[in-house]
């Protein structure tokens, strides 16, 4: 595994995404869901919405770290916001 | 009645799991843990926090690539897209020259791409090419190693000569679908030939030119090979393109932390691109469903 080149933060990044993804799995199994359509006029499931906060929280990042000049953690309660507000209302 | 769910099938999927995870996800983390670090090689890694990310957001050479990125697969999408769908309309319905038509279309898709660029970097030399050759007598002044606009304009006829084609067999493949009961209708209602188009030929087609767009612009964002070829990203760096970038980064400058930086970017951006693509179609597909 040296040829990876594996830090901490970087591990813990692709823990964190791997429990989302086994939670949302458990999720689909234990409670079974229908499509919902949304601000976005698509249809979206749980995971469809799980996919679009990580890459718009990806994309929150990039931008706070171009045009913020405020600490990384900043980017992370906007994406969280975002999240929540994608889970509401997408 | 009531459906049993059954999940177990997934299972079945494990081995294709198996060999993308050994083929993409492995590599894609390792690009992830070289994009936060700094090597000088021997595979000594020093850890460089968001560094790169943010030395790449605020460098114009980034923004430079990534404009004339921008601004080639904007040019060839316009001209391909109306191209491809003009030469599908004029080809035969059927008959011989329908077969002929279709064999002579997919002749230039079937090129690899470094003998495309090679053949157009010899066409275009004024000194042997016939191209270079005709324009150089016609006494205009064309020389795609120094003048910019003139690698511009070879780049974009060579794309626009290798993947047109594609266009229009897609675009010629959905027209063919379309019922002769939907002319017939038009004819009795004395359409004029372009709301025959407008509303009967364009809405069919909807579907294949969505894949069309999809397929040219995702080739187009990453072509590497044949500018590389005919240009070497040159005049200066006027043909080079967000690829041409990144492996000179990579590979010329062996900068693998910066490398891996602008590749997860460049990632980002071609996965929104395809998502927002992906959800178009099967909207659509679900819409004409209904």
């Amino acid at each position: 595994m040296a040829w990876m080149a594996w830090t901490l933060p970087t591990a813990i990044f692709f823990c964190t995404i791997a429990c989302l993804l086994v939670l949302f799995t458990v999720l689909a199994i234990k409670y079974p869901e229908t499509p919902r359509m949304g601000v976005l006029r698509i249809e979206t499931t749980r995971g469809d919405r799980l996919f679009i906060t990580l890459l718009g929280s990806a994309f929150i990042n990039l931008a706070w770290l171009g045009l913020v000049s405020a600490p990384q953690w900043g980017a992370l309660i906007v994406c969280l916001v975002y999240a929540a507000a994608v889970f509401r209302w997408v | 009645m009531e459906k049993t769910v059954n999940q177990k099938a997934w299972f079945l999927v494990l081995p294709v799991l198996l060999l993308v995870a050994f083929s993409a996800v492995i590599p894609l983390m390792t690009v992830v843990n070289y994009s936060v670090q700094d090597t000088f090689g021997n595979n000594q890694f020093y850890w460089a926090g968001l560094e790169w990310f943010k030395e790449l957001l605020e460098s114009e050479r980034l923004h430079n690539a990534l404009g004339r990125q921008i601004a080639f697969s904007m040019i060839i999408l316009a001209i391909e897209v109306p191209l491809g769908i003009f030469v599908a309309l004029n080809m035969p319905k059927k008959g011989f020259w329908a077969s002929v038509c279709l064999v002579l279309m997919a002749l230039p898709l079937l090129i690899p791409w470094n003998v495309v660029g090679t053949i157009w970097q010899i066409f275009g030399r004024v000194d042997i090419g016939l191209l270079g050759y005709t324009l150089d007598a016609l006494g205009i002044a064309y020389n795609y190693t120094q003048d910019s606009f003139a690698a511009w304009a070879t780049v974009v006829v060579m794309d626009v000569w290798h993947w047109t084609s594609l266009v229009a067999l897609l675009a010629y493949a959905g027209l063919q679908s379309i019922p002769d009961a939907y002319y017939q209708a038009a004819k009795i209602d004395q359409a004029s030939r372009w709301k025959v188009f407008r509303y009967i030929e364009l809405p069919k087609m909807q579907g294949v030119l969505l894949i069309a767009i999809l397929l040219r612009f995702m080739d187009s964002f990453m072509i590497y090979t044949e500018p590389f070829v005919v240009t070497g990203g040159g005049p200066g760096n006027a043909t080079t393109f967000l690829s041409i970038d990144l492996v000179k980064m990579a590979l010329g400058q062996f900068d693998l932390g910066p490398a891996a930086a602008f590749s997860l970017m460049y990632f980002l951006v071609i996965l929104l691109i395809s998502w927002v693509f992906y959800t178009v179609m099967t909207n659509l597909d679900k819409r004409d469903g209904v």
